[in-house]
């Protein structure tokens, strides 16, 4: 088994004002999913959902507002999760609310460093 | 001679003449104090085969067991007279006590946090504890730990090997080693309870004096000042609500009932009144246990309210980020079921893939018959009833043959 980071790329929608209800709604969707995962034992770590304020410092010391440096697509999340394979973990992402609102996920093998 | 009798009182005296031999007299060989208590058994079952159980089997069991470890002492010191005399003098003096029901109290729970030692691994604390305080045999502790016995026989062994060697227990711990050894302490109680809950081994399914027993010493845990109380107020919790339904498990010979084939109606009101307080006194600070949401979790199944099965999922969802089981990953498969939608729990239960644990077949027949798939849900019970184990077990699958084929 070997780890691997999933992250969820969406594009924010400045027009799109959830209502309570759709709030709860995608937070139960998520939790679902996330849910899922771990009942087949294989989510090694939770992560963080993240906000959407952010600021990015640049090479030459400056800082810019948004959480997003070129693209217009931001982080919105990580999970960790194992599986023996990156297809075996890609299959995982099946489902993930971050899909169904035009988002993406992205999965990364994550790198094992010997103990020096 | 009544041999259920019998062994209720070996078991539950086992732990306390260990408990009470190993610190009163400070002994370090717990091997000694096991075969003490095992001597002291043998003696029993000799002399009462004769003349049946004594009016008061508990003190005759202590009165033998303090005098074989007295006589041990005894011919120990001869021995060393004779042979290193330059050491024998007055090196073992024992104080003759009486063994009351105050020292074994205070023992019990003492001995359960010497043994849980952060000097041993975590495992090893486990076994030993499980072994020595509660009277698990070997088998009960490998279903317990979900282990295989070849290990836990290697552990304990090694485990004692570690406390002889340092020739003493630390009996006198500080307030910060209480403290800092409470969760596994917790866990402990916690196994001791599912073990008297489940009781994976007996075929006597129920074994309610486990429970009790691990109730009493959580809630004289939690009399103690200097724990912080709400992690051991979210097991009482949990307890309470498990507790509540071990009359209405029961059903005759066939082992116990799944919840929701439950006699409500049985339920134990007190308990349930009891979960909930210590429920409230748990939410007090941040804290967020497994204990907590499984207590939680308990709590929902006495509820009939709307959105009862969510909330339940949504704790199932929320231990899931903090342990695996599969037990885990079942219940929460089937509140899915409950909460969203039959098709889904079953695509869901598919990708599980526990296959040769009959308690998952179940649960796939379960959903199948939910959704009046008469084959698969008969293709899974055969399947079910490959796996199980246990007489009852099997006994309990096959009445849910008979249901499906009518």
């Amino acid at each position: 088994m070997k780890n691997f980071m999933m992250l969820f790329h969406s594009e924010p929608d400045p027009n799109f004002n959830p209502t309570p209800d759709q709030i709860q709604e995608e937070v139960k969707a998520w939790q679902d999913w996330i849910g899922g995962i771990g009942a087949q034992g294989k989510l090694k770590n939770p992560g963080e959902a993240l906000g959407f304020e952010g600021k990015t410092m640049h090479a030459d010391g400056s800082v810019t507002d948004g959480p997003y440096a070129e693209i217009k697509e931001i982080v919105g999340g990580f999970i960790v999760v194992s599986a023996d394979s990156i297809e075996e973990a890609t299959q995982l992402a099946k489902g993930c609310p971050a899909l169904s609102s035009g988002g993406k996920v992205e999965v990364r093998d994550i790198m094992i460093f010997d103990e020096l | 001679m009544d041999n259920k009798q019998l062994s209720v009182i070996f078991k539950s005296e086992y732990s306390n003449l260990i408990a009470v031999l190993s610190n009163y007299y400070r002994l370090t060989d717990l091997q000694l104090a096991e075969d003490i208590v095992s001597d002291t058994f043998l003696r029993a079952m000799k002399a009462w085969s004769h003349k049946g159980i004594p009016k008061f089997p508990k003190a005759w069991l202590r009165k033998v067991a303090q005098n074989l470890l007295n006589e041990h002492y005894r011919r120990k010191k001869i021995y060393e007279e004779k042979i290193t005399p330059e050491l024998s003098a007055g090196n073992q003096q024992i104080d003759v006590i009486e063994i009351t029901d105050k020292i074994i109290e205070d023992s019990q729970l003492e001995m359960i946090f010497v043994l849980c030692d952060p000097q041993l691994n975590r495992e090893s604390q486990l076994c030993i504890a499980l072994r020595i305080l509660c009277g698990f045999t070997i088998e009960e502790i490998t279903k317990a730990l979900l282990s295989n016995k070849e290990t836990i026989h290697k552990k304990i062994y090694r485990a004692k090997k570690a406390i002889k060697e340092r020739n003493r227990f630390e009996t006198n711990l500080t307030s910060n080693q209480y403290v800092s050894r409470l969760d596994n302490v917790l866990r402990v109680i916690y196994l001791m309870f599912n073990e008297g809950y489940y009781s994976s081994v007996n075929e006597e399914n129920i074994r309610h004096e486990i429970c009790w027993e691990a109730m009493r010493l959580c809630i004289f845990l939690s009399e103690q000042k200097i724990f912080p109380k709400q992690k051991i107020y979210a097991l009482i919790a949990l307890m309470c609500f498990h507790a509540s339904r071990l009359d209405a498990r029961k059903s005759g010979e066939k082992g116990y009932l799944l919840y929701h084939e439950q006699d409500k109606r049985k339920w134990n009101k007190d308990l349930i009144q009891k979960g909930r307080k210590y429920l409230n006194l748990s939410a007090a600070g941040n804290v967020i246990t497994k204990y907590h949401l499984e207590a939680a979790i308990a709590y929902w199944h006495t509820e009939e309210t709307k959105g009862k099965w969510n909330n339940i999922l949504q704790l199932y969802n929320k231990l899931l980020t903090i342990e695996y089981s599969p037990i885990i990953a079942m219940n929460r498969t089937y509140a899915l079921a409950q909460a969203n939608s039959i098709e889904e729990a079953i695509q869901e239960a598919h990708k599980l893939e526990l296959k040769d644990n009959h308690h998952y077949f179940c649960l796939l027949a379960e959903l199948y018959r939910m959704n009046n798939n008469i084959d698969k849900e008969i293709e899974y019970l055969n399947k079910a009833i490959e796996f199980a184990n246990k007489e009852n077990e099997k006994e309990l699958i096959k009445s849910k043959f008979k249901k499906a084929s009518r």
